[in-house]
Formats: structure tokens, C-alpha cells, sequence
């Protein structure tokens, strides 16, 4: 069961992360990431870390898309027009874009040791408690220093953003 | 159990040179909107303070070498070295920076907050043991980086400059995340000193080929910070349109604190497969001079020639990189001191120059400044020397002992190469010199107004570094050479 199930939100995640950048409205794209995180959180639960899966519900596709459908909707975006792209782009990107995709492929399905599969729900210790305790001990420092990246992010849109005031 | 949650104290002193940062940023932030718009320039003085002090916290911390937060960061010469070089091109920064804000928008307290934290950033940058660290440091400086570059919101160029660096900024970076979850899968940890036990065991380690893809894509992201080859496009229409002491402080800053990273990593963590990276950072190197030294030939704006100037330093570097050795190391870290101070030199007589609006940017803007103003002119002649590689300044005896490093490793053609391009390079210095002292002086240095003080003292400073590395260099390499060995 736990095989088909992988397979489907697998398959889910790649065709709404292929969607996100396909799609030419702001909006549709935002879904359609909604539909990777969902599809990724189905996938943590899978493998057995429930807290992991709910967090992913919770902040990314709860909290987080919101704001993305916010700020769509307060800049009132509607669909890009076609920018003229420059000729190597158009000559060069898909062939590049399946060389890449092609080599990460095969060099996972080469190369990635298949001794030690995947066991669905075999992972047990991804719980509140243990992320708790590794973040105030183990990853206390980059746990601190995140919060300096989010007020350098908050500074930064307020610098960029606001208006004068005369 | 509770009391062993607090951080033991020598580990709180191993990262004093952040904390203090950040209380600086913090208080510059919380004092800007008590000040009136003229009384803004006091944040400099606060910002200048913090850094002094930092400075003063990165000498503390460095009697305490040794792992900190659970091998989080290590604190070893070569994480001081760093720290001081971005602490030091910060200080050099904001002096450029008062005088500037002033004269393009009054308002602006923030700026020094930016600037501090990015320096925060880069300092972790220098001592990251981690690649997590490494990841949020790299973060912290470039996101910084990017709203410092499109600072003055209402200049266009100002906007493009920082639109470029974001989006092509964030696309490395994601690059970089992406190889960092690949060396996770691989080994099994994101600690550069246990990547490398992992990969060298031969039981443990994970197939090379893994590790690779790894490393290349790794590559691509830190590649893209220091502006080498094939990632380089950025650089020049971003240093071209942000601010000019904001240039000056990205240009050397950021550069040396990626730097330090990539050499960490690729020195520490991917060290058991050197002889996979050797050849791409060889053929990044090479690229990197060529398109750096000819692109910069057919410039006439002077940040856009700084900027490929920049690239093609990034390219000497590169060779110090790929001679891959503890006297390669110490090389580029010598060398990146020196660029430093030339290179922040040379843009604060660009943020001089340039009066209200940056009107002035041309090469040929500058005929005749050597009448006008011959201490400026000679002091932006020992930069541009230097930046050329003449004897007696910073810049010579940082490619001697980068070339010397490179013979050392058996890189014969590669020194033969940026031999050839040192060469190729004084002309376009060379030609800035002709216009300034032999050609008549045009309407912009007629105009030219005296020189700010902020500005002043960067400029005797980096003028006064830059011959310091050249006249005694060994104090500065001495240093690096201890510094070289990379905790394994």
C-alpha cells in the first residue's frame, strides 16, 4: 500500500511543481504550490513523521501560501505577458533543462546505494519533543541567527517599501 | 538538565564579534527614528563604534580557538582573518557611506543597520563549521547586500541593480541549498569536518559520483557569490547600479566572506575528492581572468570597469583555489586583503567623484583630476598601481605569492596565463592614469568640491593598508600562512 501511495504523491508534487512555473497567472502558480506542500507533507506522514507532516499543513501551506495569495491579490497581479526571450534561451533551455534533469536521474538511480531502502514509517523520533530539544541544544546557534536573517528580511522590506513622509 | 542548556561561556566568547554586531544593528534601528533627519550621520559614528568594537571582540575570541555550539562554528586563524577583513572592509564601507547619504537622501538610518548585519553575516560566513551556518551567514549578508544595492529607491539604476542581484542572487543560492541536501543524503551530516571523515572512510563513504554532483552544484552557488566565471554576468550591471560606497562594500566584503566559505568547504569537506574539483576550478579560473581582464578594455564607465576589474581579481583567487594547497590558501587570503583595501580605495574616490546623482562616472570625467585635486589623484594612483600588481603595493605581492603558489602546484599554463592577463590589465589602470594627469581638465574636475572627511580617512586608510601588505607583507602572511591549516 505504502508504494502506490509514494508513488501518487510523488506524482502529484512534480506535476504541480512543473505547473507552478507553466501557469502564466500568479494565482494558479500560488495553487499549485499549495498542491506540492500538501502532497509533500502526505509524503513525510508516509514515512512516519507526523508532527513534520502537520507542521508542513500548518506553516507552509496554511500559513505561508496565505500570504503569498495576499500579496497576489494586493498587487492585484494578473498573468505575465510574453517577454521576448533572447535566442540562446529558446535554443539552449529545454536541451540544457533534460541534460541536467537527465544526469541528476541517472546518477541517483547509478550511484544512490539501494542496500538500505526506504522504510515507510519507520522514522519515529521526528516529534515535537525531539526537535524541541535538538533546536535549544544542538541548533541553538543557527536557531538564533535565523532570527537575525528574519528582522535583516523585515528592515529590509520596510527600507524598500514604505513611503516618505514630508 | 536545565543548567546544561546555557552555552558555556568561552563559547558565547567565540562568537563575541556577532553578538556585538548585531547589538549595534539593533541599536542603530532603535535609535533612527528618535533622531531628526540631521542628526542621521550620528548612526555612522554607532555603526563605526560597533564595528571598532567587533574588531576589538574578533581579538578575544581568538584566544579561545576551538569548536563552539556543538561544532556550529570553529574559531581558528583562519575565521579571524576573515572576520577582521569584513569587520575592517565594513569600517572602510560606512566612512565612504556618511558623506554619500547625505548628499543623495537625508533620511537613512537604516542603511548602517544594513551594513552591520551584513558584516554579522559575514563573519559567520568566516567561522562556519557547518553547513547550515554557512547556508544562513550567506543568507543574512546577501539579503543585506540586496536592498543596500537598491538603497536610494528612487534612482533607477539603484532598482535595476537590485532587482538583477536578488533574482539572479536567489537562484544561486537555491543551487547552492539544493547541493547542501545532496551532501546530506550522501553523508549523512552537514558538518564539514565529519563530511570528510565520512568521505575518506573508505567503509562509510558514500559513491564519488553522489559526492560530485554535490560539490558541482555547491559550486554554481558559491561561484556565483564570488563572481567567477561562467557565473559572473551579474556583477557588472550591479556594481554599476548601486550606490558607490555600497559597490565599494560588496566588491570586497561579501566576495572575501564567500571566499572563505568556498575554501572552507572545498579544502575541508571535499577535500578526499580533490581530484574531481581540481579541474573545474582550474577552468573557472582561467575563464574567469579572461572574461574579467577583456571585457574591462572596452570600458568607459568606471563602476562597470571596476566591476569586470573585480571579476578578473576573482579570477587570480580562483587560481590560488586551484592550487589547492596550505600555501595556495594563504595566497588567496593575502591576496583578498590586499584586494580589499585597493579595491575600496579605489571606489571611494569613485563615491568622491561622482557628486549628487553619481553624474560623473566616466573615465573621462576624470581628465585632469591630477591638477586639480593631485592628493586625490595620488592616492587613486597607488589603488589603480596596486590594482595592477606594481612592486612596493599590496596587489604585487599578492599575485607573486598567488603565482608562486601556482608554479609550486605544477600549474605551469595557468601562471603563464594570468601572467599574461596582470599584463593585459595595466593597460585599462593604466589608461585612467593618462586621462587623469595628462589630459586637460574637463567641466567634472573644475567642479570637483573637496574631499569629505568620512571619505578622507578611507581613503588614507586603504591607501595606507594597500602599502602596508606591499612594503611589509609579511605581517599580513605570516598570519595566513599559520592560518592556512583548516581544522579536518
Amino acid at each position: 500500500m505504502d508504494v502506490p501511495l509514494f508513488l501518487i504523491f510523488a506524482a502529484i508534487a512534480v506535476a504541480c511543481g512543473v505547473n507552478v512555473v507553466v501557469q502564466r497567472h500568479p494565482i494558479t502558480s500560488a495553487i499549485s504550490l499549495i498542491g506540492v506542500m500538501g502532497s509533500l507533507a502526505a509524503l513525510y506522514l508516509l514515512l512516519g513523521g507526523e508532527f513534520i507532516a502537520a507542521v508542513q499543513v500548518v506553516v507552509y501551506a496554511g500559513a505561508i501560501m496565505v500570504l503569498f495569495v495576499f500579496v497576489i491579490m494586493l498587487l492585484n497581479a494578473g498573468a505575465e505577458g510574453r517577454s521576448g526571450r533572447s535566442w540562446p534561451v529558446r535554443l539552449l533551455g529545454i536541451p540544457f533543462l533534460v541534460l541536467l534533469l537527465g544526469l541528476l536521474s541517472f546518477v541517483v538511480q547509478a550511484y544512490a546505494p539501494k542496500t538500505d531502502r526506504v522504510v515507510f514509517g519507520a522514522f519515529t523520533s521526528g516529534g515535537p519533543r525531539d526537535i524541541g530539544k535538538l533546536l535549544f541544544t544542538e541548533y541553538l546557534l543557527p536557531f538564533e541567527l535565523t532570527s537575525v536573517l528574519i528582522l535583516i528580511a523585515i528592515a529590509g522590506a520596510v527600507v524598500l517599501a514604505r513611503k516618505e513622509i514630508d | 538538565m536545565p543548567a546544561s542548556l546555557f552555552p558555556p561561556y568561552e563559547d558565547l566568547l567565540r562568537i563575541l564579534p556577532e553578538i556585538v554586531l548585531t547589538i549595534a544593528g539593533t541599536l542603530v534601528m532603535v535609535l533612527e527614528p528618535a533622531l531628526r533627519p540631521e542628526r542621521k550621520r550620528l548612526l555612522g559614528g554607532i555603526a563605526i563604534a560597533g564595528l571598532l568594537v567587533a574588531l576589538w571582540g574578533t581579538a578575544v575570541a581568538n584566544l579561545f580557538r576551538g569548536p563552539a555550539f556543538h561544532q556550529m562554528v570553529v574559531v581558528d586563524g583562519f575565521a579571524t582573518f576573515f572576520r577582521a577583513l569584513v569587520i575592517v572592509v565594513g569600517i572602510l564601507a560606512v566612512l565612504c557611506s556618511i558623506h554619500y547619504l547625505q548628499r543623495e537622501r537625508p533620511d537613512s538610518g537604516e542603511y548602517y543597520a544594513l551594513v552591520l548585519f551584513s558584516v554579522v553575516g559575514q563573519s559567520v560566513m568566516a567561522a562556519a563549521n557547518e553547513l547550515i551556518m554557512i547556508f544562513i551567514g550567506l543568507e543574512i549578508s546577501s539579503i543585506a547586500t540586496y536592498v543596500l544595492a537598491g538603497y536610494l529607491r528612487d534612482d533607477r539604476r539603484n532598482n535595476e541593480s537590485a532587482i538583477k542581484y536578488f533574482l539572479l542572487g536567489s537562484f544561486a543560492t537555491a543551487f547552492l541549498l539544493y547541493g547542501i541536501a545532496w551532501i546530506y543524503g550522501a553523508a549523512g551530516t552537514t558538518n564539514l569536518v565529519e563530511i570528510r571523515r565520512v568521505l575518506s572512510t573508505p567503509e562509510l563513504a558514500p559513491p564519488r559520483f553522489l559526492v560530485g554532483v554535490s560539490a558541482a552544484l555547491m559550486f554554481v552557488g558559491f561561484a556565483f557569490k564570488v563572481s567567477a566565471a561562467p557565473f559572473q554576468v551579474w556583477a557588472p550591471d550591479v556594481y554599476q547600479g548601486a550606490p558607490a560606497p555600497v559597490t565599494a562594500f560588496m566588491s570586497a566584503g561579501p566576495k572575501a566572506a564567500a571566499f572563505a566559505i568556498f575554501l572552507r568547504v572545498y579544502m575541508t569537506a571535499f577535500e578526499p575528492i580533490s581530484n574531481r574539483w581540481e579541474p573545474v576550478v582550474w577552468l573557472s579560473a582561467l575563464a574567469t581572468m579572461f572574461v574579467g581582464n577583456f571585457a574591462a578594455l572596452l570600458q568607459n564607465n568606471i563602476k562597470r570597469l571596476l566591476a569586470y576589474s573585480s571579476i578578473a581579481h576573482a579570477g587570480y583567487v580562483m587560481v590560488a583555489v586551484s592550487a589547492h594547497s596550505e600555501i595556495g590558501t594563504a595566497a588567496a587570503m593575502f591576496y583578498l586583503a590586499a584586494y580589499a583595501f585597493m579595491n575600496v580605495g579605489a571606489f571611494a574616490v569613485v563615491t568622491h567623484f561622482a557628486r549628487q546623482g553619481e553624474k560623473y562616472v566616466d573615465v573621462d570625467d576624470l581628465a585632469g583630476l591630477g591638477h586639480r585635486q593631485p592628493v586625490t589623484a595620488a592616492l587613486f594612483s597607488i589603488f589603480l598601481l596596486s590594482l595592477i600588481g606594481i612592486p612596493l603595493t599590496g596587489g604585487f605581492f599578492g599575485k607573486f605569492y598567488i603565482f608562486k603558489a601556482a608554479l609550486e602546484a605544477k600549474l605551469y599554463w595557468l601562471t603563464v596565463i594570468g601572467l599574461l592577463n596582470s599584463a593585459v590589465a595595466a593597460y585599462y589602470y593604466l589608461r585612467i592614469l593618462v586621462v587623469m594627469y595628462f589630459h586637460e581638465p574637463g567641466e567634472a574636475a573644475q567642479t570637483v568640491s573637496p574631499v569629505a572627511p568620512g571619505v578622507k580617512i578611507a581613503l588614507w586608510a586603504s591607501a595606507a593598508g594597500t602599502l602596508l601588505l606591499g612594503i611589509f607583507p609579511s605581517v599580513i602572511l605570516d598570519f595566513a600562512d599559520r592560518s592556512a591549516a583548516l581544522m579536518k
